[in-house]
């Protein structure tokens, strides 16, 4: 395939999604289920999203926050029940390529510079115009001066950053990010912060889990509570104040 | 619910408990019997020529477990269900104690009558690769603990291992050969093999059935602490 | 497929960990063999074959261990999954390059270990790149399989071996017959040759069907 029809298709592509937005669910589960060693994590998840939602998941640990953004970006399989991004199934490719997800760890091979990294996930991921991309996600995560030098030598910081640039590449319309803001140094909470109003502006779905909903609720516009695997509480049009917000968490999570 | 779900398999149980001992019992009384009074000496090589009788039906069982471990294991991979799985592991330990009953009731026949324990003859050295194959599949069960990752790890190695098994079987008997074909049985042996069969198929099933109930009970051993963990 | 293969030539030359250390361990291994054994007994081309085998496959699954290993470190195998790609694409990627790194160190060890065991150079020798490839090529398609599962195991060092192994028997039967043909300087092309080639798509085909589930969680 050429390059050109290769354009002209992901061009078609994003025109379909755009139009396709506007009357299918970003997200849509139906009663997932899944087990690890044999013993459910998740049990009867539903819920569905529209695009140009920021929603917050939050619940203790070990409620299964982290096993549903994995199910979102296809790193697991449901044990039972449906789930459909943009309205296909979610271990599709074309819907994998619409999908970013920013994990614990950073993904990054510690051999490889920014540059490198970044151009095999590019790659990967059929970036178009790969190489002003990167020079375009390497300086919005301030590490424009950092390309040439193996992320070995990174701090944790650096890393971080770089591991944001590395799931936003893509330009994903699905944002997972799984615990943000644990362990993020306040320079990375900021770019961080700073890409997540820009998603929202440009309609695009996030997802996030997190254990700190003060921090986390004015990026958020639902919510909802995992407690041990099942959905606790979802949140209604408007959120609760973080006050109403708590004593909820309590109850629910008793 | 989980009371529920405990009875299904001792419920279940009721049937296979009370009537598999038995036809094991009968079965295998008739086959010893048969083997040590009925069937005749071979004429050239004499009293040692009766092991074959287990020999040969272990060899079969040996296959026909690792047949189910492939069978279960793709329906493992189709359908996810736990059973299939645990399925695939009991007829795998199972096939592993019968492809040893074969690597060890060999040389003592081969000891008087080729006058070495060990050969490689093409179907001694392709048991030997079999049992290596089970043996892998076991350990790769327990080392590396019991979940569904696990469970279509081992699955893929069940498959594998069958798909290999006609490939060792051509490049073994491509290398050489000298194992005894069965050729002309009188009709007393070939009654006597027979019996000897079904006996091991009834001890085959028996067996079977008891492991996979065990396989069964230690998971809802284990679902139930779960539940008091959680209830706690 | 061809950004992974890209990625671990761009990672083996900066580190350049596996070509090393396999081309080192095969050396090793030759060299027991050669401690071992005679002079006379060095000279037949049925040891010669044997050891250049098993040097091969010794030396090559722990490099391909190594590979996954590498790819573990800061979980990029997760990161590659995440990849809109096919898994039966990243099968193929990661034997193309576990193809290619034993190829290169083969290209060094392969002639060395002749000129070491003293074997008379023939004309028939030109084969044994072709045979080695072969043996390659079905042995890193299992290989790339087997280690997909041991890598994420406890005791991946004893797995690896424990699974592969038995699977290899025909493989490594035919290969070494083979090669000793060709090292005797005997007609190579018969039956054997095209048994290895069988048994080569045959893996290929089972690592790549397979390898989706071995990959997901």
């Amino acid at each position: 395939m050429t390059q050109q029809t290769q354009r002209t298709q992901q061009a078609q592509q994003t025109q379909e999604t755009q139009q396709t937005k506007m009357n299918t669910w970003v997200v849509e589960a139906h009663n997932l289920h899944k087990t690890f060693a044999w013993t459910p994590v998740l049990s009867d998840i539903s819920f569905r999203i529209a695009s140009a939602e920021v929603v917050g998941i939050f619940g203790p640990n070990g409620a299964g926050k982290t096993t549903l953004l994995r199910l979102l970006a296809a790193l697991l399989t449901p044990t039972s029940g449906r789930l459909t991004l943009f309205g296909s199934a979610s271990s599709e490719l074309a819907v994998r390529r619409k999908v970013g997800f920013l994990g614990h760890e950073s993904y990054l091979y510690p051999d490889l510079t920014p540059e490198e990294n970044l151009t095999f996930y590019g790659k990967a991921y059929r970036v178009p115009d790969l190489k002003g991309r990167i020079a375009q996600q390497l300086e919005h995560v301030g590490l424009q001066d950092w390309r040439t030098m193996p992320v070995r030598y990174f701090s944790r910081g650096m890393e971080q950053r770089l591991s944001l640039a590395r799931a936003l590449l893509h330009a994903p319309d699905l944002f997972l990010l799984d615990e943000p803001d644990t362990g993020l140094d306040p320079r990375a909470v900021s770019i961080l912060h700073a890409s997540l109003a820009e998603a929202k502006e440009q309609a695009k779905t996030v997802m996030l889990t997190s254990h700190d909903f003060e921090r986390t609720r004015e990026l958020c516009t639902r919510a909802l509570i995992l407690h041990r695997g099942r959905i606790a509480w979802q949140s209604e049009a408007t959120l609760p104040s973080p006050q109403e917000f708590v004593e909820l968490y309590t109850a629910c999570t008793r | 619910m989980d009371g529920v779900r405990m009875n299904t398999v001792t419920s279940r149980s009721g049937l296979a408990d009370s009537f598999l001992p038995w036809l094991t019992c009968v079965a295998m009384l008739a086959a010893l019997a048969m083997v040590f009074l009925y069937v005749p000496n071979e004429r050239v090589q004499g009293e040692v020529q009766r092991i074959f009788y287990f020999h040969l039906p272990s060899a079969w069982m040996a296959f026909l477990g690792f047949f189910i471990v492939a069978g279960a294991s793709a329906a493992f991979l189709w359908q996810g269900k736990r059973s299939a799985d645990l399925l695939a592991q009991a007829a795998a330990e199972l096939g592993m104690v019968f492809c040893s009953l074969v690597l060890l009731t060999g040389p003592l026949w081969a000891r008087p009558i080729w006058g070495v324990w060990w050969t490689w003859d093409p179907r001694l050295t392709m048991t030997l690769v079999l049992w290596l194959i089970y043996a892998a599949y076991v350990l790769l069960r327990v080392f590396a603990g019991d979940n569904e990752t696990v469970a279509r790890y081992a699955a893929v190695l069940g498959i594998v291992g069958v798909i290999d098994i006609p490939l060792i079987y051509i490049s073994i008997r491509l290398w050489r050969g000298i194992h005894p074909k069965v050729e002309q049985m009188a009709p007393e042996m070939a009654w006597t093999l027979l019996v000897c069969t079904g006996a091991f198929v009834c001890v085959f099933t028996w067996l079977l059935w008891l492991r996979l109930r065990s396989l069964h009970l230690r998971d809802e051993i284990r679902a139930l602490r779960q539940h008091l963990v959680a209830a706690s | 497929m061809w950004a992974i293969l890209w990625k671990d030539l761009l990672l083996e030359l900066r580190t350049k960990e596996r070509v090393s250390s396999l081309f080192v361990l095969a050396l090793l291994i030759i060299l027991v063999f050669v401690f071992a054994l005679t002079p006379e007994q060095l000279k037949q081309p049925a040891f010669g074959s044997a050891l250049l085998w098993v040097a091969l496959v010794f030396a090559g699954m722990l490099g391909i261990q190594r590979a996954l290993i590498l790819e573990q470190e800061r979980n990029c195998f997760t990161g590659l999954l995440l990849c809109p790609i096919d898994p039966g694409q990243v099968f193929f990627a990661k034997f193309l390059s576990n193809v290619f790194f034993l190829t290169v160190v083969e290209a060094v060890v392969a002639p060395l270990t002749l000129a070491l065991l003293g074997l008379p150079f023939s004309v028939s020798l030109l084969g044994l790149p072709l045979v080695l490839l072969c043996g390659i090529v079905g042995f890193s398609a299992l290989g790339t399989l087997c280690a997909a599962i041991a890598v994420r195991t406890r005791a991946r060092e004893i797995i690896l071996p424990l699974m592969l192994l038995p699977l290899l028997v025909p493989l490594f039967i035919a290969a070494v017959h083979v090669t000793g043909a060709l090292l005797a300087g005997e007609v190579w092309t018969g039956t054997w040759f095209r048994v290895l080639v069988a048994f080569d798509v045959i893996f290929v085909v089972i690592g790549w069907l397979t390898f989706g589930f071995v990959v997901q969680e």
